[in-house]
């Protein structure tokens, strides 16, 4: 199977995983690595099971009606499909942004932000996971003044920063982002951009793009997903990401890449 | 050409027509609702005054008097239910909203909405046959009984809904950052439906404010100033049944004053409701 990287390389992979949605799958038999402290890029067109795949990792997927998984994922090594297998702490350790930032609307910038923080800190130390988070994401600056009124206010740049620094206060190993920039502007886009390349000292980074040009910008390795004739979502191809974007060793990478379809 | 042209006159006539009956339909329902206002501030605003709001009823044929133990008893009757009704209409709504399907959540959804449709007066009968007849009295907290009932439904009903608008995003945001489904609920879901839930409430409660069929074989009336809920307890609903059925014109226009009572305690948790519910909206929007 290609899966681009040894399995020591991977803080995450999965094996032979399939994603259904009731009777119909969505993802089928995905084999992939995902290589520690690198950013994977989940590119392909609409409806390829982009989404579905990141969301199996951390095992949200599961949360929704009716859907199930099969095969496994293993995270260093333990699948976190076995059972007796808490899903709190696989998300604890694999945490997720979504394409809408989503702040709790209820609480404060500075609650949203240890909302998923481990607990048992005192105030002093809340305080500093907090700064700490809020700096990691690049909004300091721009909250600090202002911690504790509702993150409503924020723009829409600001709202994704927080709800990745709301991730990152959770001290998980994998980020998961989907489709992180997918409704912001380009000018938040560039700062989420930039942010991920720094995140990935810290984390292991998954995001699924829609958007070509920016898994060319901001990814180490690339992979590309594609649905077949029956709708289920598939691997093609994993590479380098300068590799599957120069020199993709499939037609229909190339296909899509250089715009025929998609 | 010629053909095309002639349908669309023929459509705007109907389009016409149609906005011209719907508007007429309009104005008759608001209509009736200003008339009935108009007529019971008319008839009951003469009879307004401090004493009527503080004192206790007077005998036959004695002047003045008021409806204050009335008053007290819808409080006290009211606020017994609404204790009654919250944990258990919330507790189901949250039920619903988040374990909502199969066949168990179906039933409970099915029976709710049949309890919502039960007459007021055969819950009254039913709180009276299952605490007034065995315990041999008559009591506040039979009515209060019955008005929870009268009240479950719609709490139940609205606040599942409140907590199914809370956006699935929001709900996953918290569970996929390892958050339990409990803490997700209490502290991100439940305060996100505040507004809309503390809306059916005060529905909830401008529901049973102006209902007295139950009342006349649980609370009963009383003469006195009363505020043991075991004792029956004057009701300013059911002061206003007897004193319109009776034939005395100074009862009569006590009658009025006290439906517009009434009439405007429901008005005003009305509009508080809207108020709430545009809050609600306000929140959800951004």
């Amino acid at each position: 199977m290609q899966t681009g990287i040894g399995a020591r390389e991977a803080a995450l992979s999965t094996q032979d995983l399939s994603a259904y949605y009731g009777e119909r799958k969505a993802v089928g038999e995905f084999s992939i690595g995902f290589r520690r402290n690198a950013v994977t890029a989940l590119i392909g067109p609409s409806g390829c099971g982009k989404t579905t795949l990141l969301r199996c990792l951390n095992r949200i997927h599961e949360v929704g009606f009716d859907a199930h998984v099969e095969g496994s994922v293993l995270l260093e090594g333990q699948d976190i499909y076995l059972n007796g297998v808490d899903p709190m702490s696989i998300r604890r350790r694999v945490g997720m942004v979504f394409q809408r930032p989503n702040p709790f609307p209820t609480l404060s910038i500075l609650d949203n932000a240890l909302a998923c923080a481990p607990r048992g800190l005192n105030r002093q130390q809340k305080l500093e996971a907090a700064e700490k988070a809020l700096r990691s994401a690049a909004l300091w600056d721009e909250v600090k003044d202002k911690l504790r009124t509702s993150p409503l206010r924020l723009s829409g740049g600001q709202q994704q920063r927080l709800c990745i620094a709301r991730a990152v206060a959770a001290e998980p190993e994998v980020l998961l982002m989907d489709e992180p920039t997918g409704s912001l502007d380009p000018i938040a886009t560039a700062v989420i951009e930039e942010l991920m390349h720094s995140l990935a000292e810290k984390f292991t980074i998954v995001a699924v793009t829609h958007n070509m040009q920016q898994a060319a910008r901001v990814s180490d390795v690339t992979a590309f997903m594609l649905a077949d004739e029956s709708g289920v979502g598939r691997l093609i191809e994993i590479d380098d990401t300068g590799k599957l974007f120069t020199k993709p060793g499939d037609p229909r990478t190339e296909d899509y890449i250089t715009g025929r379809f998609g | 050409m010629a053909l095309r042209y002639r349908r669309l006159r023929q459509r705007r006539a109907f389009g016409l027509l149609g906005t011209a009956l719907a508007l007429f339909c309009a104005i008759l329902a608001a209509g009736a609702l200003l008339a009935i206002l108009g007529y019971v501030v008319v008839q009951g605003v003469a009879a307004i005054n401090w004493a009527f709001l503080t004192q206790l009823p007077h005998p036959v044929g004695v002047p003045g008097g008021g409806v204050g133990n009335g008053i007290l008893g819808t409080f006290i009757i009211i606020g017994i239910a609404t204790a009654m009704a919250v944990p258990i209409g919330l507790l189901t709504g949250i039920y619903l909203a988040l374990f909502g399907r199969g066949v168990v959540p179906e039933a409970l959804r099915f029976m709710s909405d049949v309890l919502s449709g039960v007459p007021s007066i055969a819950i009254g009968l039913f709180a009276y046959a299952v605490l007034v007849a065995p315990l041999k009295h008559f009591s506040a907290l039979s009515a209060s009984f019955a008005f929870m009932m009268l009240m479950l439904p719609l709490l139940v009903r609205t606040s599942e809904q409140a907590i199914r608008s809370v956006p699935q995003t929001v709900r996953e945001g918290a569970l996929a950052l390892g958050m339990s489904n409990f803490r997700a609920t209490v502290r991100i879901v439940l305060p996100t439906a505040r507004p809309a839930i503390i809306t059916a409430l005060l529905l909830a409660i401008a529901r049973v404010t102006g209902e007295t069929a139950p009342l006349l074989f649980t609370a009963f009336g009383s003469q006195y100033w009363e505020a043991n809920p075991n004792n029956p307890m004057a009701v300013l609903a059911l002061q206003v049944f007897n004193y319109a059925i009776s034939p005395y014109p100074n009862w009569q226009a006590q009658a009025w004053a006290g439906a517009l009572l009434l009439v405007v305690a429901v008005f005003v948790l009305s509009l508080g409701a809207r108020l709430m519910l545009r809050r609600a909206m306000r929140g959800l929007e951004s």
